[in-house]
């Protein structure tokens, strides 16, 4: 690994990246916006309640988003505006305080409260911020309560994890200004990847490891000068800015996905933290091998074959590259919602110069695009899915990446079996 | 601002939605946010719908807020009579573009589009998905029938019918379309016009040539139907054909108005939900108290098919949807049950908890609560599921209706033998009732379940009401089969607490038994 120690946010890009042409649209989008996020992020952090200030329209998706509903009682709800919130018959900033009051009496478990924004209370310009500032001060120390934006005029996706865990870091608690220095992997994991990857800094020899965000959002790890943040998600702009802000340091890494990945993600960590070659080869070896025997089962099934990503969650690069050098698969369209170009540098490098990449979307052009291309398997979201099948082609849902444990050495056969599956299944069905 | 979790409808332009999709030809430009694009998985994922929802989002983001999203819209309709060329166009605004005010029907007016485009006001903020699909449909019907169309003459032809409302996403429409047309032909009616399911713009214009309507679904086509009444003076059938008795009441309706002999239809020889309801099995059916929830519609024919077909005790009825909610009041008063009127899930799980009913009719999210009570339960009412479009046939109108229907509300109940023979045998030592009957092992109130139930519907019960039980009356109660301990154990409790009862013993529980016996 010969990437540079540390790279701010959104500096320089690379050269050789710069000069890769981009094709960027503006058009329909066929993508979710980021209230979705609220899906994993609940279940990730079990101790805060997501709040979505917005529209009938909002509770109709998160509930259609979770696919199956679930019909427990979660950990999110929305507070839906109505009519006389809109003519001013109530004041928006009382009826809150009124829903707020009564959701907290109900659930008392709740330990952390998301005001999440929307379009329409981006549109009249309710103050969220605001409200968190007046709640909070009614219901500290018992409730911490955040705001935050997923709404679809500015947040596609995944970006709604990003603004949530951007809203926590000004939370976390400053590093002592002598403290050791201390490693910060940044985005939500499934709670056995992230176990995984503990293990394996613990075995490193890096011991001061933190997790935003925690398992429990009142846990938050220190942040300051002597942290150096590590990203497990390529979607994370803001939340790197705001790690900023408060002095840490991006280590510049592969995102860990597949054998190499991985490698690369936990070595650029490991050069950072001065950690000897001999001992780190030695310690991510045996999950190195896993990975790669893991690989091999999907090989048959995807090596030489086309692939193209529809943009969905902002994971298409990093994964087009886990296809391209792990598998063999030829990425032909890499659409992705919003390219991090200084993130992704490393990624962008690996992929084959003959794939288009995309930024943006224009969904009717970009289907006459994948009709023209004729790829083997389309990556896309669950509204595309079946008309693509219909028309012959075969699909994965882009939204399995998100909700399916991926990264890490133990799930490289996993992230590879799913993309293998559709193909496989297209082959023995004969109905 | 309203406190929402699970919701039974979607908002109204999920509505207008469904009739663009259920019909060809008709495109729908949305001005609408990044996001809103979601609803178009509700029609290819839980229906498997093979081709996208013809709608175009003009996805205007927080940057085009200050500059303008009018252009946006017009670029949007534009591209799409290009690229789609459809015969109509239905133009609106989602909740957030409803807020912004860029009027999507007078921008379209002044753009001399190649296709009629017909503006919709939706009002997100007031109204529902139900609402949206009536209004919709009757914004489509108004603009598109041609008004010089008219039936013509009745000599020497067939009667003419106009089959309304079948929708996309709607509960069994696919297949209770099946069964109308089937009752239409054996009454020798010529169906003029089945809308909007497969209904082209052009289709439409010719409404008025068809003698009478028919209205499947009020929640979608009643609003149209009043209009056609008015306008084309085509009167309407309004007899919903789900169960038996109304099934043969609407043939008898059509036959009427159609001039037809309604014998023929009335004598179909498929209708076994009757004798099947008859036969000494079904003896173990009479007096299980029900709990029914869905659509006013579903919910009324719901629970006259309980009470008069299955010889069911209706416990409890209710629907979501306000615009309805006067009929349900109507048929509950039938049963004498208080009407439930809420789209609040969770008064519904109240209410049901409370009834403690052997059988719950409902939706998808009935099914849910029902499954965390640990009662049997069958969907009877949108909204969907992928479940609710199964690959076979499987509709509830019509004669074949009523016997899916028997067949679906029977099996998730103990069946009438194997209930006797549970009773008989259950106090062998190979027996374990704690296991429940064979078929629904999945539902069988175990007390993990109970748990969960207790806390999520009254969270401050106190705990202590299991001590009040001698242990000879304890013992007692575990010789009731475990289908009926819970309600015994209730009835019970509640008997000593009106008593005054301190503790519950052999007598009291006997005592309890008579005072509820019925």
């Amino acid at each position: 690994m010969n990437a540079p120690t540390v790279i701010p946010g959104c500096s320089k890009p690379d050269e050789a990246v710069a000069a890769r042409p981009v094709l960027r649209e503006r058009g329909q989008r066929e993508v979710f916006c980021g209230l979705t996020g609220i899906v994993w992020l609940h279940r990730k952090m079990q101790d805060a309640f997501f709040l979505v200030v917005g529209s009938r329209t909002c509770a109709h998706l998160l509930q259609s988003a979770a696919g199956v509903m679930i019909f427990a009682e979660p950990r999110f709800a929305t507070a839906i505006m109505e009519e006389r919130d809109l003519a001013g018959m109530v004041d928006c900033q009382d009826e809150l305080d009124r829903v707020v009051t009564r959701l907290l009496d109900r659930r008392p478990d709740i330990k952390t409260l998301f005001l999440v924004g929307s379009c329409p209370s981006e549109v009249i310009k309710l103050d969220l911020a605001k409200a968190a500032e007046r709640l909070g001060k009614q219901h500290m120390p018992n409730v911490r309560i955040l705001n935050y934006s997923g709404s679809g005029i500015e947040t596609t996706f995944t970006q709604g994890e990003d603004a949530c865990l951007a809203a926590l870091v000004p939370e976390m608690p400053a590093q002592a200004s002598d403290a050791a220095k201390q490693l910060l992997i940044v985005g939500a994991l499934p709670d056995i990847v992230e176990d995984q990857f503990l293990r394996l800094f613990d075995q490193l020899g890096i011991d001061n490891v933190g997790v935003l965000p925690a398992r429990n959002a009142r846990d938050l790890p220190p942040v300051g000068p002597n942290t150096r943040y590590l990203l497990a998600q390529p979607f994370l702009a803001d939340t790197a800015l705001a790690l900023e802000d408060r002095g840490a340091t991006r280590i510049d890494a592969l995102f860990p996905f597949g054998a190499e990945g991985t490698t690369g993600w936990l070595h650029a960590a490991a050069t950072e933290f001065g950690i000897d070659e001999m001992h780190f080869n030695r310690v991510v070896a045996p999950g190195r091998e896993r990975a790669k025997r893991a690989i091999e089962h999907a090989r048959g099934a995807l090596e030489g074959k086309r692939i193209s990503f529809l943009p969905d969650s902002q994971l298409e690069v990093p994964l087009a590259r886990f296809l391209a050098t792990e598998l063999g698969m030829e990425p032909v369209e890499v659409g992705t919602p919003y390219l991090h170009r200084a993130h992704c540098a490393q990624e962008l490098d690996l992929i084959p110069p003959s794939a288009r990449i995309s930024e943006g979307q224009h969904v009717d052009r970009q289907l006459d695009r994948v009709r023209a291309d004729k790829p083997d398997l389309t990556v896309c979201g669950l509204g595309l899915a079946n008309p693509l099948e219909s028309e012959g082609f075969t699909t994965k849902w882009a939204i399995e990446l998100v909700f399916s444990p991926i990264h890490g050495f133990d799930q490289a056969g996993d992230l590879a079996e799913l993309f293998a599956r559709p193909l496989r299944r297209r082959d023995v069905l004969e109905v | 601002m309203q406190l929402s979790v699970w919701t039974y409808e979607g908002p109204p332009h999920v509505g207008a939605m469904r009739i663009a999709t259920a019909m060809e030809g008709l495109h729908y430009v949305l001005h609408a946010p990044q996001g809103d694009t979601y609803a178009d998985l509700l029609f290819t994922m839980i229906e498997r719908r093979g081709k996208r929802p013809p709608v175009t989002y003009t996805t205007f983001e927080a940057r085009d807020l200050g500059k303008d999203t009018a252009q946006l819209f017009q670029d949007a309709a534009m591209e799409a009579a290009e690229r789609f060329k459809p015969e109509a166009m239905i133009v609106g605004a989602s909740c957030t573009a409803e807020l912004i005010q860029d009027d999507p029907g007078g921008l379209i007016e002044a753009m001399n589009l190649p296709c009629p485009a017909i503006p919709l006001e939706l009002p997100s903020y007031q109204r529902k998905e139900n609402w949206g699909a009536a209004e919709t449909f009757y914004q489509v019907i108004r603009h598109l029938a041609d008004k010089d169309v008219t039936p013509g003459p009745r000599e020497g032809r067939k009667a003419r019918a106009n089959i309304l409302g079948p929708t996309a996403l709607g509960f069994r429409h696919r297949d209770d379309l099946v069964e109308i047309r089937k009752i239409l032909q054996t009454l020798d009616v010529e169906i003029n016009l089945v809308a909007p399911l497969d209904a082209r713009p052009s289709d439409i214009a010719r409404i008025g040539a068809a003698d009478f309507n028919i209205v499947l679904y009020p929640e979608i086509a009643d609003e149209a139907a009043r209009w056609l009444e008015r306008t084309f003076k085509q009167p309407t059938i309004r007899t919903i054909p789900i169960g038996v008795g109304a099934t043969r009441a609407f043939i008898s309706d059509v036959a009427e108005v159609a001039g037809a002999d309604p014998t023929p239809a009335l004598g179909d020889t498929q209708s076994r939900m009757p004798w099947w309801s008859r036969s000494v099995d079904s003896t173990y059916l009479t007096g299980k108290r029900v709990f029914i929830f869905g659509d006013a519609t579903h919910a009324v024919a719901a629970a006259r098919i309980a009470r008069d077909e299955l010889g069911f005790e209706v416990c409890g009825l209710g629907c979501y949807n306000r615009e309805f909610a006067r009929e349900v009041r109507e048929a509950a008063k039938l049963y004498g049950v208080e009407p439930l009127i809420t789209d609040d899930h969770l008064a519904v799980e109240e209410a049901i908890a409370e009834a403690a009913p052997e059988l719950v009719l409902g939706t998808q999210m009935e099914r849910h609560i029902a499954k965390r009570l640990g009662m049997p339960c069958a969907v009877i009412s949108s909204p969907v599921h992928v479940q609710d479009f199964p690959a076979r046939h499987s509709p509830q109108m019509g004669f074949e209706g009523a016997n899916v229907i028997f067949d679906s509300w029977v099996h998730p109940l103990v069946m009438g033998l194997e209930e006797h023979l549970l009773t008989m045998f259950r106090e062998d030592f190979e027996f374990s009732d704690e296991a429940g009957a064979s078929h629904h092992a999945a539902h069988s109130p175990t007390q993990p379940t109970k748990v969960e139930a207790v806390q999520v519907a009254q969270p401050a019960e106190p705990a202590n009401d299991a001590n009040i039980w001698t242990s000879e009356a304890e013992r007692e109660l575990k010789k009731i089969p475990f289908f009926v301990r819970g309600k015994a154990r209730r009835n019970t409790e509640a008997y000593a607490s009106d008593q005054g009862r301190a503790q519950i013993d052999l007598d009291t529980l006997y005592d309890a038994k008579a005072h509820y016996a019925r």
